[in-house]
């Protein structure tokens, strides 16, 4: 079984880590304290486990960690500046886009994503874009309003 | 009229959101101790047989591996190796014979994840194959292999059903409801619909899968887990380790979803096992295939017959239900006896006949899910009056507001009388859906239903008071994302009369909070927000004798105010009471308790409404279904958070349309085909009908605080029904099983044309 050092860029920090040849990018994550990145699934299917790698929106549950190696990754906890909510999240709040909140870190990013694509985006863009991660409480029509809310938001921000 | 309240009926923001929305929220998932090791289950290859040996050599030899454990092993350490809240039949690990392809044979107990999940490929079982039986009428023959030829001990519950008797071959639990003379009544019967309804086994996938950590502490057994009861599975890891229940913690941090799914022992006696006989810290994940091999709801198959006068009134019902509980009882009395309550609707019926049966398979368990029994029973009981108002030529909501009990009025002999006005709820819903509807190729479907939700209410809470007149409640209830630490810190809030930010709430520990029964049947707001209520005026009331003895005032002379008290036209707050009697320092605590007395002395505690519909349409060429609009009318008696309600509503009715059009789990041979999600298809985005209406109906008429009752489930257990009405009043020919997948629509379109041919020539 192979390791390898990787240079990894996570939610702006930098470090060297070890890790063995099929360590996936969730457990990666996870082991640093970042268990805010959920599994459920296990298999691309619910996006709960959705992360950025280089931007891109990709589940960690099917990503090896060493794709990570020299790129940029951002989970949820990268998303606010410190105190200061990302406008996604205040959404979120504001409209009660979750329940359990198990879905939520993924569904977040992925919706970072989203806006980072398409900062106009329509009630049928957003659902177009989001299919491919599951909320099993909400019915996801708070989940819709939340992100065009916060595109809204982050258009009007200076 | 409502009352003027400062914080409930508030659309209060979630406690637990900045937790939640920045990944800071922990999950039982999410936790670790230092030294844990990680346990991996080893499950059976068959549906029915008999375990003639288990070989552990290779798995023990296996790097990392701490132990291999089986069923025997706990007999042998003399625990009790069974668990189960009513019959104590659900071995731990299986001992002797497996009954259901997944079952937990062995868990092996290695150093890291990995370690052990890789050694438990290793463990050795070898068997002896038994008939199975996987079907429900096919396990009620007489021939049929039986899975429980000795009973497990009946360990009780609330008696909810007929107890053991009549108990043979494989059935599980027995119902039966009923009044007046059937016969008679079907006899002088203008019409008499009948028919054969099938509602599928699902599951309920709550995203975060099964998973526990535990460990002993001193001789204390302290588990964290995603149990949605925290004190129904402290009972059943007492039984099983011989433990006073002091000793034994269940804690449940955030759940990951629970909708019923995590109600009962799950994964916690297997960790727990591990822990015991490790004398580590042990950790069990469970992936989302073993949480399906876990639990699922129950399927049913049912023969109803309704018969109706000329003029649409109800003259009896006639429902025999069949259910296929798999291979143990876990919940199955319960989830059994709800079914007959709730099959034949809340209407005025002069004979009734419900005779219910689960039965034992060798399938998943099942056990609860979100409505309980509801939704099988109603596609059943819904649908005929659809089917009759067609019949008949009326109008199918007339046929409903004809028959419908009115509030205050009893539908079930010595039961709580309606508390809601169903024929108000249902114009609502009528006149939002644009009833009858006149857009071509469109179809409206709706229903309704009372549920006896709420369960056995028994329920405590305390509230302590610091002395800076902030507060903490501390409730069993667990947060399964049902928003209960909003819902009952508004109360606190609104009781105290202190500033919302100022409550602070603990829940969901069992060596920490007050007792709790249970977190679910709708009743957290309801049940624990009436001793939430109760907590908050003992804590008032000791204010007051500490006000008494340290400003040495006359009782009589002190009132109530917001955040504290008022005596001889000066007010003082709780914190200045408190630290003026202790000098320094100090708190006051308040304990509130619910019990079948009172407003709880007649069962339900309440009934929870659904009055739910949809339209739709039908692509003819592919039998496809888009819902256009979903509406719910939320019976909920006082919305004390209506964002919260409209939450529930919303979720309910979406998970109902998943069981209406896409989900079922599927076996075939003795092996579930489908437990994953990519085959087992649950609604996504682009399944949100094009657009959604909540509407509520706040009659203050609930027995909980301030005039609510529950919600949660109703909003879901009319749309299979809604949605087969639907489909049946487009196409001419309603669809009598669930869930309508395009493959069933396209055949009942082309059954339709058949129809029509026929008719035309
Ligand atoms: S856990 Fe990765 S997509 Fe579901
Ligand atoms: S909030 Fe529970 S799964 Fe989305």
């Amino acid at each position: 079984m192979g390791s390898r050092e990787i240079h990894l860029r996570v939610n702006g920090g930098e470090r060297r880590v070890v890790i063995e040849d099929q360590t996936l990018l969730i457990e990666l994550v996870r082991s640093l304290g970042l268990v805010g990145t959920k599994l459920s699934c296990d298999s691309q299917v619910c996006g709960a486990c959705t992360v950025l790698l280089d931007g891109r929106p990709v589940s960690s549950c099917t990503t090896l960690a060493i794709e990570a190696d020299d790129k940029p990754v951002v989970t949820i906890e990268g998303l606010a500046d410190g105190a200061k909510l990302h406008p996604l999240q205040e959404a979120f709040i504001e409209r009660f886009a979750f329940q359990c909140g198990y879905c939520t870190p993924g569904m977040i990013v992925s919706a970072k994503a989203l806006l980072d694509a398409y900062p106009e985006p329509d009630v049928a863009t957003v659902r177009h874009w989001m299919d491919g991660n599951i909320c099993r409480c909400t019915g996801y029509q708070t989940i819709v309003e939340a992100v065009l809310d916060a595109a809204e938001q982050m258009r009007g921000a200076p | 009229m409502k009352q003027a309240h400062r914080v409930v009926g508030t659309p209060a923001r979630r406690a637990d959101g900045v937790a939640k929305v920045t990944g800071a929220a922990r999950y039982a998932v999410d936790l670790s101790v230092p030294g844990m090791a990680y346990a991996a289950v080893v499950r059976s290859t068959r549906a029915h047989a008999k375990i003639t040996g288990i070989d552990r050599t290779a798995a023990a030899a296996s790097p990392g591996v701490i132990r291999v454990l089986i069923g025997d092993d706990l007999l042998a350490a003399g625990l009790t190796p069974y668990y189960g809240h009513v019959v104590l039949d659900h071995p731990v690990l299986a001992i002797e014979r497996v009954r259901f392809h997944g079952e937990p044979v062995a868990v092996v107990v290695a150093e890291t994840k990995r370690e052990a999940a890789e050694a438990a490929e290793l463990v050795d079982v070898s068997y002896e194959d038994l008939p199975a039986v996987i079907d429900a009428d096919e396990a009620l023959k007489p021939d049929a292999p039986v899975l429980h030829e000795r009973r497990g001990e009946r360990v009780g519950d609330e008696g909810m059903d007929e107890g053991e008797k009549g108990l043979v071959g494989n059935v599980c639990a027995i119902a039966r409801v009923g009044w007046g003379n059937i016969d008679e009544a079907l006899a002088r019967a203008h019409l008499v619909v009948e028919g054969e309804y099938r509602y599928p086994m699902l599951y309920g996938y709550a995203m975060e899968p099964y998973n526990a950590l535990a460990f002993f502490d001193q001789g204390d057994l302290v588990v964290f887990s995603t149990a949605q009861h925290v004190y129904m599975v402290r009972r059943d890891l007492a039984r099983m380790f011989h433990l006073p229940l002091a000793r034994v913690r269940v804690s449940a941090p955030y759940v990951g979803g629970g909708y019923g799914t995590k109600s009962y022992t799950k994964v916690e006696g297997m960790t727990a096992a591990a822990a015991f006989f490790t004398g580590r810290a042990v950790k069990l994940d469970l992936s989302v295939e073993e949480a399906m091999l876990t639990t699922r709801s129950a399927s049913a198959h049912i023969r109803a017959r309704s018969a109706f006068t000329k003029d649409g009134m109800l003259l009896a019902r006639d429902f025999q239900i069949v259910m296929n509980n798999g291979a143990y009882t876990d919940n199955t009395p319960l989830v059994n006896s709800k079914t007959a309550n709730r099959c034949f609707g809340p209407y005025r019926i002069p004979a009734l006949r419900v005779i219910a049966r689960s039965v034992f398979t060798n399938t998943v368990p099942s056990s609860s899910l979100r409505g309980f029994g509801a939704p099988q029973g109603n596609i059943a009981g819904e649908l005929q009056m659809d089917e009759a108002a067609a019949k008949l030529g009326l109008d199918p909501v007339e046929l409903r507001l004809r028959n419908l009990v009115g509030p205050g009025e009893e539908f079930m002999p010595g039961k709580r009388p309606l508390d809601a006005d169903l024929k108000d709820d249902l114009r609502c819903l009528a006149s939002a859906l644009e009833w009858p509807g006149t857009r071509i190729g469109r179809s409206i479907g709706l229903g309704v239903s009372a549920s006896d939700a709420g369960a056995y209410p028994t329920s405590t809470a305390a509230v302590r008071i610091h002395s800076d007149t902030s507060v903490t409640l501390f409730t069993g209830s667990t947060e399964l994302g049902q928003g209960s630490r909003t819902v009952l810190a508004q109360i606190v809030a609104e009781e105290l009369g202190v500033p919302l930010e100022s409550v602070g709430v603990v829940n969901g520990d069992t060596g920490v909070v007050t007792y709790e029964r249970t977190t679910g049947a709708s009743r957290t707001t309801t049940i624990t927000g009436r001793a939430v209520q109760e907590a908050c005026r003992d804590a008032r009331r000791r204010v007051r004798e500490l006000a008494v003895q340290a400003f040495d005032l006359p009782t009589s002379e002190i009132e109530d105010t917001a955040g504290g008290i008022r005596a001889r036209g000066r007010g003082f707050s709780y914190g200045e009471v408190i630290e003026k009697w202790f000098g320094a320092g100090g708190e006051v605590l308040g304990h509130g308790a619910v019990r079948r007395a009172e407003g709880f002395a007649k069962m339900p505690p309440f009934y929870e409404i659904g009055c739910t519909g949809l339209e739709l349409s039908v692509d003819r060429e592919t039998g496809q279904v888009h819902v256009t609009k979903l509406t719910t009318v939320g019976d909920v008696g006082f919305a004390i958070n209506p964002a919260l309600v409209h939450g529930q509503d919303a979720g309910a009715a979406m998970m109902g349309l998943g069981a209406a059009l896409h989900e079922e789990l599927i076996y075939e041979g003795g092996q579930l085909v489908n437990p994953n999600v990519v085959d087992y298809r649950v609604p996504r985005f682009s399944d949100i009908p094009d657009e959604m209406v909540h509407l509520l109906a706040e009659r203050l008429d609930g027995s909980g605080p301030f005039g609510a009752k529950g919600a949660g489930e109703g909003a879901g257990n009319t749309v299979g029904s809604a949605t087969a009405s639907a489909i049946g009043r487009l196409l001419g020919i309603f669809p009598r099983e669930l869930p309508a997948t395009p493959e069933r629509v396209w055949r009942l379109i082309r059954e339709a044309e058949r129809v029509r041919t026929r008719k035309t020539e």
